[in-house]
């Protein structure tokens, strides 16, 4: 009977200690995740111009943004960006670290020189590509030109505005590159020594140690790239200032949602664009686990 | 027979680093490079790969400009004419009358030199002190608010018992998930209602209410300090908070720093929530500042990237003092569980 009272009055001591440790993330769920979301999305079955309170108009911006042309240039625009930029980021961090884990003299240096590009603060990198991707007398076309090579307009051309931007973010995968390079030192050697007894070329001890042993860390960095992707916004924004062209060449689904919210003051629209986004975030990582188990390998201990 | 089959894929992976890292590198060779350069050099065919500076020389008690001819005589740039000629003195002889030549066969000559002035005049016009000074109060309020409350809310996850704390973690974690703009307009309406709109309170406060990912990491390490520490604490009547306090996060500090550094650099570099909530000019975060300078002066490469350069250098001085920390954050943020 004693025992009884004092575990539970040990027990309230603890839910009420728990609660207290707790209440800062308590606090921010409820009003800036909770109340956020539900907010959103009733504002997205509102006309809501900010200065006014929202009123309530149905399936009307659903209905609107599916008939709106650069709701879908928008969506087109982050498919372009979001289907090259992953996948060749992915494919240059991973060579990186490939060739960072040959254990070479000077692993050190190359690391930083790779990684450092990744750290520059985004608009300060934007500013700085901005410059190297000038049509006439940036550093890009300089070099491209002195090989004889076509030297495109780059953030001029509509059609080589996105190539730009996948360009300058294959620059900062160096973030990617650490992660990888973390995973491939956790590959056990006798593995690949016992490979190379049994006469497996580099080739298939890439494709049935190295790969399947990282496939955990591809797996995780494309999930992220794709959800980064769906977010794009400041380097486009500081690239074209807030406008997305030429010709609405990099009007990413973000941007749009960030000028129909802050410069257009449509805000229950951008929460419907918003609402959309979450769906198609949902829907593709759900779909990316689905159909994953097959090609990550995680370890035994799972 | 083992060595010599290995040399020449050690070449090939060398030729490679070597490739790369210059590719990775050029950018910033030459966002410094640009830099230095006087504002007359930098739109200059051929580039300057090295900064340069023109040469100039005397002549009549004023100073010009010196220019190369086709032949490589020195000559003194007294004035451009109209349509495309120049009027120029040898420089050997500057009390030689005057001659008329065309301004496209002359090369200017010049000679290795740094210009500071895109330095000097690039941070006055941002104003870069204001928005350094800006930028700061903002980034270290953030790295304190978020040490605290994660590490409060981690330590109530995983070293107190309660029910429904499995529950909120779960929670915690699936928010994890949900992208910033869902969540971006009603907080942007919970502000104005506040009348915050315009300081730096939107920026900072949500940081003492907890980060979804830091809290996450914490907990990972707090798991592994062990129960036997807190338990003897306890025995010896030491309250929750004492624990937390006195053996919890002494013994966190690599992790604590992690945190510290990563919200210092989330911070440094956000954009869209200074965009939103920052409008008098004397408010702006280097971020900001950069963007609207260039939009506004975008043609100034000189002060751009003198402006560019001096925002980043802090950030990579941070990383070279405290390089293990760094990689091992961004290697930690890589590997789930």
């Amino acid at each position: 009977m004693k025992t009884k009272t004092k575990r539970s009055t040990t027990e309230r001591q603890n839910l009420r200690n728990g609660l207290l440790f707790c209440s800062p993330a308590i606090i921010g769920l409820a009003t800036f995740t909770l109340y956020p979301v539900l907010a959103s999305l009733y504002y997205s079955f509102c006309n809501y111009p900010m200065l006014k309170p929202p009123v309530w108009v149905g399936l009307a911006n659903y209905h609107t943004l599916f008939h709106d042309p650069v709701f879908y240039k928008s969506l087109s625009n982050t498919a372009y960006y979001a289907v090259l930029a992953t996948p060749l980021g992915i494919i240059t961090a991973f060579f990186m670290a490939l060739l960072l884990n040959q254990k070479v003299k000077g692993m050190a240096i190359f690391r930083t020189m790779f990684f450092v590009p990744s750290i520059v603060p985004m608009v300060a990198g934007v500013v700085l590509w901005l410059w190297l991707l000038k049509s006439d007398n940036g550093l890009i076309n300089i070099i491209l030109g002195a090989m004889h090579l076509p030297t495109p307009g780059w953030m001029s051309d509509p059609l080589w505005s996105k190539p730009a931007l996948i360009l300058m973010s294959i620059w900062g995968v160096g973030g990617w590159m650490l992660i990888y390079l973390a995973g491939l030192q956790d590959v056990p050697i006798d593995l690949y020594e016992a490979a190379e007894i049994d006469g497996a070329s580099p080739m298939q001890r890439m494709l049935h140690i190295t790969i399947p042993f990282l496939s955990p860390h591809l797996f995780f960095t494309l999930i992220m790239g794709f959800i980064g992707a769906m977010g794009y916004f400041t380097q486009a924004f500081v690239m074209t200032s807030g406008k997305g062209g030429p010709v609405d060449s990099t009007r990413f689904f973000s941007l749009y949602l960030f000028q129909n919210a802050f410069m257009y003051w449509k805000m229950g629209y951008a929460c419907a664009m918003a609402w959309i986004l979450f769906i198609l975030v949902l829907l593709f990582t759900l779909f990316l686990f689905k159909t994953s188990a097959r090609f990550v390998h995680y370890g035994g201990e799972r | 027979m083992a060595r010599r089959k290995t040399n020449p894929a050690k070449i090939a992976t060398y030729a490679a680093l070597i490739l790369l890292g210059t590719i990775f590198i050029l950018p910033f060779f030459w966002l410094l490079s640009t830099s230095f350069k006087p504002s007359s050099r930098i739109q200059q065919w051929p580039p300057d790969i090295l900064p340069m500076q023109p040469v100039h020389a005397r002549v009549a008690g004023r100073s010009v400009d010196v220019y190369r001819d086709k032949h490589g005589a020195e000559l003194a740039l007294i004035e451009r004419l109209k349509g495309g000629m120049a009027s120029v003195k040898p420089l050997s002889n500057t009390r030689a009358t005057a001659r008329t030549v065309k301004a496209d066969d002359l090369t200017q000559v010049v000679k290795p030199g740094l210009e500071w002035s895109n330095y000097s005049r690039g941070l006055v016009f941002i104003p870069f002190f204001a928005e350094l000074r800006n930028t700061l109060i903002i980034a270290l309020s953030c790295v304190l608010g978020t040490i605290l409350s994660c590490s409060l809310v981690a330590y109530g996850l995983c070293k107190i018992e309660w029910k429904g704390r499995n529950l909120l973690f779960i929670i915690l974690l699936s928010t994890m998930m949900l992208p910033a703009q869902v969540t971006m307009i009603p907080v942007f309406t919970i502000f104005v209602k506040l009348h915050w709109v315009d300081t730096f309170l939107p920026l900072i406060v949500p940081s003492f209410l907890g980060s979804a990912f830091f809290i996450f990491l914490l907990r990972q390490f707090f798991m592994g300090i062990p129960r036997e520490l807190s338990e003897a604490a306890k025995l010896d009547g030491c309250s929750e908070f004492a624990i937390y306090r006195r053996i919890v996060m002494p013994l966190s500090k690599p992790a604590l720093a992690t945190v510290g550094l990563f919200t210092f650099m989330g911070a440094w570099n956000d954009f869209l929530n200074p965009l939103i909530y920052l409008l008098d000019e004397s408010k702006y975060t280097l971020s900001l500042g950069l963007a609207m300078f260039t939009g506004q002066y975008g043609n100034e490469y000189g002060m751009l990237m003198a402006v560019s350069a001096v925002f980043t250098l802090p950030i990579i001085v941070l990383f070279f003092f405290t390089q293990r920390t760094f990689i091992q954050g961004m290697t930690m943020s890589g590997i789930k569980g």
